[in-house]
């Protein structure tokens, strides 16, 4: 019992960055009908880019909770500027052209930055010291101590947070309902006046922002990083949209926490070694059962 | 041009300039080094400027010449030139690529690095028809290919280095072997769309590639298996002192020994397997299963209200490209003689999808040029390793941008009703 109520705690920390990355997915998929495939990247972008900035705050001192948010506001807007610049370059002059083409230019984009992050970063694994130490402990007179550290009760509370701040986003201001007009129908949207281009820009900026915050947590969560992070990372938290219903944004989130919980209790009570085989064998039987995820609009086909 | 204009460029291009310093700026410009303990930054702002300088010139150039789009007329009418002259003289072209292929062995330069870089894009270029028949006939995206290349690979290895059966037999039970994967894959997903496909694929590879690195004690793990049996030429092998009994290619037609033997035989092998890849896409197109795939590419509901089963066809393209696949994993056991799950990754189904989209779908042709221009330019880049798969999706998102449909477009159907020329 003890043991399952750890894996939960491991699971739900592990589910927040995944959600976190899925909603990008989700918005972009919403939005243009794509899989932006460099999403994952975009991540591990997030993630050197937190590194970087905790190496250097580390240097002069301040106070942890400081460093916490200038790292996170500095990870959100340096990320946010590879999201639009990747919107801008790759994908913009393809809107409208066939349906593969937007996949394919995303693919190399993908290889591109993986590969632009060895080169300048090197390839070696990337190794923080911890920030954080200790945590409550929980079940003190049974055989299994259950752990929750302050980092996993950072890293829930920092996703709620930022979940509300989305939420209220999407659903209360000008920019959300334009956002929301333009999955609903592109062209009826700009008749009304609103400028789409923008509006698909700020989408990805904020889909950035949001998986570079889950880069900053996976810094400091896992301690270790290297340029490859982004594509397991990224297929788990396409899978978690998937799951929870492409186009869905509490379905992203829901999809993440599933995906977070069915690996860590996969990976605890079956076999550390296929962990990842449960992810993506998830994938292939959701898609098979719910073809729509468990809170997507079902798709109808019109001739 | 008006001065307004260049004013305007101007402050674009130093805007240019400034998101280029953002993205460089900690990246490139801040490079994480351990020492010891801990991480360390080492700054390497010259680079950065260098790259930011040119983002800027590079903006401010393209702003100028914006007007007159030169350079992008001159990319697509070179493309509609070459699709244009592949068309007309599509025989005549075929025919010369393939003497050339033949010959190519014997032509005073071709040395022993030559012949593998050939051996390498024939490979591809088989990988990339197999694929095709997926890809560009049944327009299903299917970013699992390797799965099935792998799965011929070490179907051949296991079944060469366990029974000791030949090449021969052993390849079209690799064949098998892939294409019934294919199918075993392809039931449950062949109803979901477009690209909910692309990532189910992707994930069926990554999961085979993970099984393969944890069953040990059949796969051997991530150190792979050795000692696969090199072909032999209808029986002779490639000693140089064969066994008690045994007579070996060189003695048999009394050459001198020379490894370069078994090379162009191999290289004479994939020639072979691909064309044979290549005749046999080009007839099944032209039967019943072949336009069912052309016509599921184009309208689905279309086929379904004319009695196609949508599933049963693309599951025979599945299944069919995935059999040819599993060909080519055969024959890359047997000419490395050693496999591991390394060179299953996910970048290699990505190499093939990026040569049949490039290639333009549909096109064989095209998988020929986008083959030889792909592989050839990771070969250029050899001498900086590390930039080449940088140049690599460069290319890859460039020829999306500028040519989405490809380097030669060919979505035209094989059969038109009559009196419908054009």
């Amino acid at each position: 019992m003890e043991y399952f109520i750890q894996q939960l705690v491991n699971g739900i920390t592990l589910g927040s960055i995944y959600g976190l990355i899925a909603i990008g997915y989700t918005m972009v998929y919403g939005i243009i009908g794509m899989i932006n495939f460099a999403h994952g990247d975009i991540f591990m972008i997030g993630a050197f880019v937190a590194l970087i900035s905790f190496i250097i705050f580390g240097l002069t001192g301040v106070a942890l909770p400081i460093i916490l948010l200038l790292v996170l506001l500095i990870a959100m807007l340096f990320t946010a500027c590879y999201g639009w610049t990747v919107e801008k370059l790759a994908y913009k002059p393809l809107r409208g052209s066939f349906r593969l083409a937007p996949l394919i230019s995303a693919l190399g984009m993908s290889i591109v930055l993986q590969n632009y992050v060895q080169v300048s970063q090197g390839a070696r694994v990337k190794p923080m010291q911890p920030l954080f130490s200790g945590g409550l402990e929980f079940f003190k007179n049974s055989e299994f101590i259950v752990t929750v550290s302050y980092l996993q009760i950072f890293i829930v509370v920092l996703t709620i947070i930022l979940m509300g701040i989305f939420t209220y986003l999407i659903t209360k201001t000008d920019l959300g309902r334009a956002q929301r007009a333009c999955e609903q129908d592109r062209t009826m949207t700009a008749l009304l006046g609103i400028n789409v281009d923008r509006t698909i820009s700020i989408t990805f900026i904020i889909g950035s922002s949001l998986a570079s915050v889950a880069g900053m947590m996976f810094v400091l969560y896992y301690g270790v990083i290297d340029f490859y992070i982004g594509f397991l990372a990224g297929i788990k938290a396409f899978t978690a949209a998937v799951l929870g219903g492409i186009g869905s944004l509490p379905g992203a989130m829901l999809g993440g926490l599933l995906i977070g919980l069915i690996e860590t209790f996969w990976a605890g009570y079956v076999s550390l070694e296929y962990k990842d085989v449960a992810a993506f064998s998830v994938l292939i039987v959701v898609l098979i059962f719910f073809p729509t995820g468990f809170l997507g609009k079902p798709d109808i086909e019109k001739v | 041009m008006e001065k307004k204009d260049i004013i305007q460029s101007f402050k674009d291009s130093l805007f240019t300039g400034l998101i280029a310093l953002a993205l460089f700026g900690p990246i490139v410009g801040l490079r994480t080094v351990s020492k010891g303990e801990g991480l360390f930054i080492t700054p390497q702002w010259g680079i950065v400027f260098l790259l930011v300088g040119l983002c800027i010139l590079g903006r401010f150039l393209i702003n100028i010449n914006s007007a007159r789009r030169t350079e992008f007329k001159i990319f697509s009418t070179l493309s509609s030139k070459l699709s244009s002259i592949t068309e007309d003289k599509a025989k005549h072209f075929a025919i010369t690529g393939i003497l050339f292929a033949v010959v190519f062995p014997f032509l005073p330069f071709t040395d022993r690095y030559f012949m593998d870089v050939a051996i390498m894009i024939l490979t591809y270029i088989m990988l990339g028809w197999g694929l095709n028949i997926v890809v560009g006939l049944a327009g299903l995206l299917d970013l699992g290919y390797v799965a099935f290349y792998a799965v011929g690979a070490y179907s051949y290895a296991l079944i060469a280095t366990t029974f000791g059966w030949s090449f021969w037999i052993c390849l079209p039970l690799a064949g098998v072997f892939a294409a019934f994967f294919g199918i075993l894959l392809g039931f449950p997903v062949l109803r979901l769309r477009g690209d909910y496909l692309a990532i189910v694929t992707l994930g069926f590879g990554e999961i085979i590639r993970i099984i393969l690195i944890n069953w040990y004690e059949v796969t051997n793990g991530p150190d792979g298996i050795t000692g696969i049996p090199r072909p032999s030429f209808f029986g002779l092998p490639f000693k140089r002192s064969p066994d008690e009994g045994e007579i070996s290619f060189h003695l048999f037609f009394n050459l001198e020994y020379s490894t370069m033997h078994r090379i162009i035989f191999l290289y004479y092998l994939i020639l072979v397997l691909a064309l044979i890849t290549n005749y046999f896409t080009l007839k099944i197109r032209k039967l019943p299963v072949g336009r069912a795939w052309e016509a599921l590419r184009e309208d689905e509901i279309a086929c379904k209200s004319l009695g196609v089963n949508p599933t049963n066809t693309k599951l025979t393209a599945f299944a069919i490209g995935a059999m040819f696949g599993g060909f080519a994993g055969s024959f890359f056991a047997t000419r490395q003689a050693f496999i591991s799950p390394e060179s299953f990754t996910f970048i290699e189904s990505a190499i093939i999808v990026a040569i049949v989209v490039l290639g333009g779908m549909g096109s064989q042709t095209g998988v020929v040029l986008a083959s030889i221009f792909l592989i050839g330019i990771t070969e250029m880049f050899r001498d900086l390793e590390q930039y080449r798969m940088i140049a690599f999706g460069g290319a890859m998102v460039l020829i999306m941008v500028f040519k989405p449909k490809g380097i030669l477009a060919n979505r035209k159907p094989t059969i038109l009703m009559h009196g419908d020329k054009k």
